[in-house]
């Protein structure tokens, strides 16, 4: 990454709409092709930053090892789980049809 | 770069080897899933066992099924795994209706073990191949989706039972070399987890799911090596079908070569869903944005670190494996390595049982015929486990005790051990209630010149030099005197024709 | 006979609820009537459970009366942030993404106030998913600041800090991302906690960013705010996130005198961009520390200019991954084929308008479909902007460039406050760049609303406490707050710290003149 700001294009903002599952309108692609560009120029300024003997933070804390036992607690009844659902048939969720193969690799 | 060559070129027909590697998910044994404490068992009604965490609702936490990680760890070892002191959970995000989060709480960059390798033999001598395993990480299973074609209805129907149930992923490096070591690897995989109390390895249940990756060399005449695009096959459900789908597919990437020429890089891997009934693999539509998942930490898990007593804990907790046993057994009781093989694929209560009877015979061989033509057959009949078989070691070890002290026959024998299967008695009880005695030399004596004075075909016959004739009178002998022993029976006639 | 109900600290009414003075019933009736009263021109809450908390009142002042063991803040109103689960009140976390949806349980502190005899008398408003520094991001309407209804009362726990700052309760609950307690309280005078990371359980908070998001009090003063911190703080095995360490007597420690404590100035915060109205309360704050007997001295932060960026990589990356479960399969909002939407019934929504065509029409299948358009339909524009950011920086070829290394200055960061806290105990310095600004002047740049939480994003990247509270006024009648921060786990020193800065002042006390 360059200090230089980088600038995302029409297409970029387009894929990454698609994998971020939103549908976006021409106007909103455009818009947001603006404001993601500035948005991504500004944050790029960390690459001015030494961070060659730096390793990544993920976790604030520095615990670990933390487990819950193997034992069974109550799971939630089925109405509750469907109450909410925006689809159902009062024993699955109902979702468009998906076909053949699975999401994952 | 040598131009291909052209597919008239090809050396001698049917010359490629088969490079295959498997992608094995197997559920672990667990009461709960990993990251809650619903339950796992299989064949609830839909939806009945989730709970806010694995159904992914707004708010909702994982927490680490302490037993899951053990579980895993164990497997690892069994398959000679390095653990890594340090792992880590990643998300791998992506959108499915069973995946309700959004993304699947998984191992990426730093996998819990890693370098391992799981050997398979075939008893019967036809091949032996040592197959690397490149990782064995952790993640949460997602859910179920059902469509019904036939129902015509344009949804799908989502069951979240099976979300977050724990799974271990286990990736072989691309070592096999058939569709026979494939299943034959696979057996014993299955064998080697089951003995670890790890998973019950039940394809119908979906514990255990496979998905392959195979690809042709084919050597060409100028010494190079032809590689055909390496295909994934999914949808195998057996272990029949494994072997069944990479046979197709092996001779089906051999007609695709023959046909088109084209090599592993000239297009982007394909899956091909395996279709049991009609016997063949079929392209799977390609997805664009395949697989961009964006992997990052999870930062809802704290990371695990795995000390040297913990492994040793882990190893003190496993028991010998399988191989281990089969070794084992073969060597202290001196049977064949097929015969071990036939006890050790019964399980670890066998095994014992099968100890405890050869130490208390004496003897491995006989022991062990007895266990795989008798005590495997009823059990096999009978179903139920070999802990709740009603002969035990003892009584089994009484009645060979007694055919090799001559008391009676074999099949004497044979009866006597189904009559204590089925009435529960004391062997000693049986004997005497079945009128079987020993036979005194007087009486053997004077039923042999009984036999012999009115078989005289039989005695022309061994006079004339052929010895085996003088077995049937044993039968004879018997029907007169099921106690007589089949082997005095013989000797004593042999004599007394030799006498005549 | 204590006086009116609004008047009193919520120390007060919890201690006059246990004698007798005050019933439980009294106390909620005059909230409920104060919210009811002016909730329409502030919009702080989204939702007032007026009968559920009369009858939690109610059954306080039986057991009282019965001679029944009560809860430490039993009878104590509270308002509730909508980004955490509450089992019988709608949690929509201010997105029609959620509008109308319901829990099937209670977030860990809402169990915990239940079980300490608090009464939840509404949700409170708040920026969209936690993403904002004005709450002009709900999709139910902003959030007027009490101080002057034309200014945003700041974010994302905006409905909290007006809740508290015009009593509508005593005490609210926020969240805290990026400086979503600190800095609306700064903006509103009043006083508001982002304790320790893991302090307090995130079961049940809507997750924004997992591993910067904490829950915190929001109270007119640290003996309020110490109050409800000791009755939500402590482990909780749900998250594994959450600290082992025993939780203090918070209540106890307040009046330890501040003799000797050593408390951090960085001269970058006073540069160029802080308001000067702000940088002289600030200045005096520090002068009343000194008069209470610590002492300031220079420390220097030097990544904090590094705040911004790296939050704002960190949190649309995580955030990008925990929305990703809003996409109308199993709850919430979903797009209806055929362009119309399926309404959470009760939420009176209008169809979907005319919209110029979807750049991605050409979906792939209905699945897909249903996904980007219930998706596109349910969020607002900044969660869309957010979602996005975080999905580009995750991607394929970007992730180095973008997530690890804001990782990498993250580690930075941290390391630049156990470096200051080697010769600071505190680090004091103002909350906000400005006091509270007008409603709307930031909503057309993203980029300059990011820049509201400057102060305050480095300490959620460190996974350290602030404490903000009021420390004096603009010369148009404006709250100007004062942010401390400290080590990991020292809350106690937070709120003992401010506790004697409010036995010296009154600006906690006072209250917005609003004409109700």
């Amino acid at each position: 990454m360059s200090s230089a700001s980088p600038s995302l294009s029409r297409q970029d903002v387009a894929k990454v709409a698609l994998l971020s599952r939103l549908a976006l309108s021409e106007r909103e692609l455009d818009h947001l092709t603006g404001e993601l560009s500035k948005i991504v120029g500004f944050v790029s300024q960390l690459a001015d930053v030494d961070t060659s003997a730096v390793e990544p933070l993920a976790h604030p804390l520095d615990s670990q090892n933390v487990f819950r036992d193997d034992v069974v607690t109550p799971s939630l009844t089925r109405e509750s789980v469907l109450r909410s659902a925006p689809r159902h048939d009062g024993e699955s969720f109902l979702v468009p049809a998906v076909l053949g193969e699975t999401g994952a690799a | 770069m040598a131009a291909a060559p052209s597919p008239a070129d090809v050396a001698s027909p049917g010359s490629f080897t088969t490079i295959i590697g498997l992608e094995v998910h197997v559920q672990l044994q667990t009461a709960t899933k990993l990251f809650c404490g619903c339950p796992t068992t299989f064949g609830a009604p839909p939806n009945t066992q989730v709970c806010p965490t694995c159904l992914g609702l707004p708010g909702s936490l994982p927490v680490m099924n302490r037993h899951a990680f053990d579980l895993a760890v164990r497997a690892a070892l069994a398959l000679e795994c390095t653990i890594a002191p340090f792992t880590k959970w990643d998300r791998k995000n992506y959108f499915y209706p069973d995946l309700p989060k959004g993304y699947q709480i998984s191992q990426f960059d730093l996998p819990f073990s890693s370098d391992g390798f799981l050997e398979v033999v075939d008893p019967k001598g036809a091949f032996s191949r040592r197959v690397g395993i490149i990782r064995v990480h952790l993640e949460e299973d997602a859910g179920k989706s059902m469509h019904d074609e036939a129902a015509g209805t344009a949804d799908s129907r989502i069951d979240l039972n099976r979300a977050g149930t724990p799974l271990c992923e286990i990736v072989t490096q691309p070592d096999l070399r058939s569709p026979q070591e494939a299943r034959a690897w696979l057996n014993e995989l299955k064998l080697l987890l089951v003995y670890l109390g790890v998973s019950d390895c039940n394809m119908q249940e979906g514990s255990l799911r496979v998905d392959a990756n195979v690809n042709l060399h084919i050597p060409r005449p100028d010494g190079s090596v032809a590689k055909t695009p390496i295909v994934e096959i999914k949808n195998m459900n057996s272990f029949r079908s494994v072997e069944r789908a990479l046979a197709y597919e092996a001779a089906r990437q051999w007609e695709e070569w023959q046909a088109t020429g084209r090599e592993l890089g000239s297009a982007p891997k394909q899956t091909r869903g395996w279709d049991d009934p009609a016997g063949v693999t079929r392209g799977q539509r390609h997805k664009e944005e395949s697989s961009d998942y964006r992997y990052f930490p999870e930062p809802d898990l704290v990371p695990v670190r795995v000390s040297a007593d913990d492994l040793a804990r882990a190893r003190a907790a496993m028991g010998v494996p399988p191989a281990g046993l089969r070794h084992m057994l073969a060597e202290r009781w001196s049977i064949s390595a097929y015969d071990a093989d036939v006890l050790v694929n019964q399980g670890r209560d066998l095994v014992a049982y099968f100890e405890e009877l050869a130490g208390l015979v004496g003897e491995g061989k006989v022991a062990s015929n007895w266990m795989q033509q008798d005590v495997l057959r009823t059990l096999n009949e009978r179903g139920g486990t070999i802990d709740a078989f009603p002969v035990r070691p003892p009584a089994l070890a009484d009645i060979i005790g007694r055919i090799a002290a001559g008391d009676f026959d074999t099949s004497r024998g044979r009866e006597i051990f189904a009559e204590v299967l089925a009435s529960g008695r004391p062997v000693a009880d049986v004997v005497s209630s079945l009128g079987i005695a020993a036979v005194d030399d007087d009486a053997l004596d004077v039923l042999c010149r009984e036999l012999v004075a009115a078989n005289p075909k039989i005695v022309a016959d061994v006079q004339g030099g052929k010895e085996q004739a003088a077995a049937g009178l044993i039968g004879q002998a018997k029907k007169k005197n099921p106690n007589v022993n089949p082997g005095k029976v013989r000797a004593k006639c042999l004599e007394i024709i030799r006498g005549l | 006979m204590p006086s009116d109900p609004l008047q009193l600290s919520a120390v007060e009414i919890v201690a006059a609820v246990r004698s007798g003075d005050l019933t439980a019933t009294a106390c909620t009736e005059a909230f409920l009537d104060r919210i009811a009263r002016t909730n329409g021109t502030l919009n702080a809450f989204l939702c007032v459970d007026r009968e559920g908390a009369l009858a939690r009142a109610a059954d306080i002042d039986a057991r009282r009366r019965a001679g029944r063991p009560l809860g430490p803040l039993a009878g104590l109103p509270v308002g509730v942030k909508d980004a955490l689960c509450t089992a019988d009140l709608p949690t929509t976390c201010a997105s029609k993404m959620l509008a109308g949806y319901r829990p099937p349980y209670d977030a860990e502190v809402v169990a915990r106030l239940r079980r300490a005899d608090a009464v939840v008398v509404g949700k409170t408003n708040m920026d969209e998913f936690a993403m904002g520094g004005s709450n002009e991001n709900s999709a139910f309407g902003p959030v007027a600041n009490p101080w002057d209804t034309s200014r945003a009362p700041g974010g994302s726990s905006g409905g909290s800090a007006a809740c508290v700052a015009a009593d509508m309760a005593p005490v609210a609950i926020g969240s805290d991302t990026g400086g979503s307690i600190r800095q609306p309280a700064g903006l509103c005078g009043i006083t508001g906690l982002k304790p320790t990371y893991g302090r307090v359980s995130r079961r049940g908070l809507v997750a924004f960013a997992s591993s910067l998001d904490q829950i915190g009090p929001m109270a007119r003063s640290a003996a309020d705010c110490a109050l409800t911190l000791e009755a939500i703080a402590g482990h909780d095995p749900g998250d594994s996130t959450s600290l082992t360490d025993a939780v203090p007597d918070y209540s106890r420690m307040l009046d330890k005198p501040l003799t000797g404590l050593r408390i951090g100035r960085v001269p970058e915060h006073f540069a160029a961009g802080l308001d000067p109205e702000v940088a002289r309360g600030v200045e005096e704050a520090f002068a009343v520390f000194r008069e209470l007997g610590a002492t300031v001295h220079d420390v220097r932060l030097p990544h904090a200019h590094h705040g911004i960026p790296t939050y704002y990589l960190i949190a649309p990356c995580e955030a990008s991954s925990n929305l990703a479960r809003y996409d109308g399969a199993h709850y919430g909002y979903r797009a209806e084929p055929g362009g119309g939407h399926r309404a959470e019934p009760g939420t009176g929504h209008r169809a979907a308008d005319g919209r110029d065509a979807d750049a991605t029409a050409a979906f792939e299948s209905p699945l897909v479909e249903m996904y980007c358009r219930s998706r596109a339909e349910g969020f607002g524009p900044e969660v869309k902007r957010r979602i996005m950011l975080g999905t580009y920086a995750l991607s394929a070829g970007y992730y180095d460039a973008y997530y690890a290394k804001a990782l990498r200055v993250r580690r930075l960061i941290r390391q630049d406050y156990l470096d200051a806290f080697e010769s600071v105990d505190l680090i004091g310095g103002p909350v906000s760049a400005t006091a509270a600004f007008p409603l709307g002047e930031k909503t057309g740049d993203p980029l300059a609303m990011y820049l509201v939480d400057m102060y305050t994003v480095t300490a959620n990247l460190a996974g350290v406490g602030g404490i903000s509270f009021p420390c004096g006024f603009t010369a148009g009648g404006l709250p100007i707050g004062f942010q401390l921060q400290a080590p990991a786990l020292a809350e106690s020193l937070l709120l003992n710290a401010t506790d004697r800065f409010q036995s010296l002042t009154d600006w906690h006390r006072r209250r917005p003149p609003l004409a109700v």
